[in-house]
């Protein structure tokens, strides 16, 4: 059923109790053309795209847990396509053109809110980091504008810019087209739209190892509920990609870190935009629920635990307080980790594997849910075509033996 | 927040006093103009990443300023043992796993 204004009537008159199933829950099949590990935004948008944009509807998406309950649904939900490198700036900007559509496109309100981004400057280096990423973005036609402690102050009247506190303010850029949008609704729109054109979503189903043939090409999947043929296995498992591909026997250039991230209790509306400091490890936005959204840096060590260290927390919450003093007296409500996976140039990893059938997408870090359309629909083609679409092909996994790193550490540190 | 015993100064302390070094064991090869696209590849960029037991370094910076190395499983992340750079990496049972 399609959400409408006559069929939002329709429901709320009988309760909103007759309301379908959003996607269909079948059971898994024998054989896909495609099976895609993994159902977070990324997974889900590429089966999406593989069904609309090349035909294919012999799709399964496998999730081991529930749709979206990895980092899709832990993260802070921020958008925006300032990156410094014309290759990322292309497929970050490529996906930030298809949110401003996408509510539309899938028929499910996916929250997105341009309400700018905003990327704190406190020192010399700062300055000349930020200003360089603002050029070069306007080069690429992507907006991006540099503000004094002033105007910054003007857009974000919660920010404290007096020159007496330990990291003053000193610029910032602002990318305005930049904002937020709901996670959940981007794995359940996603989901939904993929299933009505035949894509089967399959959860808790955890796939346990790849199948290959006598030429080394992928044959298929073991899942925890049997087994399924495929000749083609997309990966998209963002911090187990390493424990998912060395089921095939591939070693990946990728590291497993813990991300947190807490909210506070809800309050009046506030904080206008987004604010983050790459610097003093600590971003901050306003959930329309009305919470503060607040993200914290990655812990030093790999680990799967999910978990964040406490102090990781605490030296966020120091540069919060002194950013925004208002907000020094809210208590917080819930805190929670996630598990990324980063890259040695903190760029993701999107194409072929050198086993045959066997594709990735991966290594997004702290900052890939802003990608999820853009990712799922240049992984889409890549799969379909079996030849990187002309925006993946710099994220190559063979990027790395090239020697031709797409280094966005400055970009991607803590930020997202 | 990690409690980690360093075997250098016999103390186990909490982990801001230390620096993550890395996965350990990795070796740089010896005659780096003789290494292959390949193996310089691996020894530079890829890493086990395992979920599960893992051989990592540490450097006591705000102590002895030494590095050694830890055993520490990757789901619970306690630590099972810690050696000193050279001794061979210890036989340990995990404890915790999926
Ligand atoms: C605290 C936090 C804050 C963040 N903030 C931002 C932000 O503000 N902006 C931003 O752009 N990005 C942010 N990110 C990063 C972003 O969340 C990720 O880059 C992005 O969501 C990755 O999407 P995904 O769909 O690949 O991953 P996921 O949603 O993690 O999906 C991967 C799925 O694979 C499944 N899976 C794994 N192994 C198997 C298997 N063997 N079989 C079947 N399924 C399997 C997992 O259960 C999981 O659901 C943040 C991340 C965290 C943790
Ligand atoms: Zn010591």
């Amino acid at each position: 059923m399609r959400f409408s204004f006559l069929n939002v009537m329709r429901q709320a008159l009988s309760h909103n109790e007759g309301w379908p199933e959003q996607w269909r829950s079948p059971e898994p099949k024998a054989a896909y053309d495609a099976v895609i590990v993994g159902g977070g935004g990324h997974g889900l948008a590429t089966a999406y795209y593989l069904a609309r944009e090349h035909g294919l509807t012999r799709v399964a998406v496998l999730e081991k847990g529930w749709l979206g309950g990895g980092n899709t649904g832990r993260n802070t939900t921020i958008l925006r396509s300032n990156y410094l490198w014309e290759e990322s700036a292309a497929l970050y900007e490529h996906a930030l053109k298809l949110w401003e559509g996408l509510s539309r496109d899938l028929n499910y309100n996916v929250m997105y809110s341009a309400r700018g981004v905003m990327m704190l400057a406190h020192n010399v280096h700062d300055v000349q980091v930020v200003k360089r990423h603002v050029h070069a973005n306007r080069l690429a036609g992507v907006d991006n504008e540099w503000l004094t402690p002033g105007e910054a102050k003007a857009f974000c009247p919660l920010l404290n810019i007096s020159p007496a506190i330990r990291y003053p303010i000193v610029g910032a850029a602002l990318q305005r087209r930049g904002g937020t949008a709901r996670h959940d609704a981007v794995a359940w729109g996603y989901a939904r739209a993929a299933s009505a054109r035949g894509v089967d979503i399959i959860q808790n189903c955890e796939m346990t190892a790849i199948r290959r043939d006598a030429s080394g090409a992928v044959s298929g999947v073991e899942t925890t509920r049997g087994a399924i043929a495929a000749k083609t296995v997309g990966v998209v498992a963002a911090g187990h990609t390493s424990v998912v591909m060395a089921m095939a026997g591939v070693r990946m250039p990728l590291e497993s870190y813990p991300l947190q991230a807490l909210v506070s209790e809800p309050v009046k509306p506030m904080m206008p935009c987004v604010v983050m400091s790459n610097i003093i490890h600590a971003y901050m936005s306003q959930s329309d629920k009305g919470e503060m959204v607040i993200g914290a840096g990655t812990d030093a060590y790999n680990s799967y635990s999910q978990t964040g260290g406490l102090h990781i927390a605490e030296h966020t919450l120091e540069a919060i307080c002194e950013l925004f003093p208002a907000v020094r007296r809210l208590r917080m409500l819930r805190n929670w980790g996630g598990v990324v996976d980063v890259t040695p140039d903190r760029s993701p990893i999107i194409g072929r594997t050198p086993v045959p059938g066997l594709y990735v997408n991966c290594g997004w870090g702290t900052g890939g849910f802003k990608a999820t359309p853009g990712s799922g629909h240049v992984f889409a083609h890549t799969i379909a075509r079996g030849e990187p679409h002309p925006l993946a092909a710099p994220f190559a996994l063979d990027r790395f033996r090239a020697g031709r790193l797409i280094d966005e550490a400055a970009a991607a540190a803590v930020a997202h | 927040m990690l409690l980690i015993p360093c075997p250098w100064c016999a103390l186990e302390r909490p982990e801001i006093e230390f620096r993550h070094g890395g996965e350990a064991h990795v070796v740089r090869p010896p005659d780096p103009a003789a290494v292959s696209d390949a193996a310089g590849t691996e020894f530079l960029y890829f890493r086990s990443n395992p979920k599960g037991l893992y051989a990592e370094r540490w450097r006591h910076v705000s102590g002895c300023g030494r590095f050694f190395n830890v055993l520490r499983d990757t789901v619970s992340d306690r630590i099972l043992a810690a050696y000193k750079p050279g001794e061979p990496q210890p036989e340990v049972a995990r404890e915790v796993g999926p």
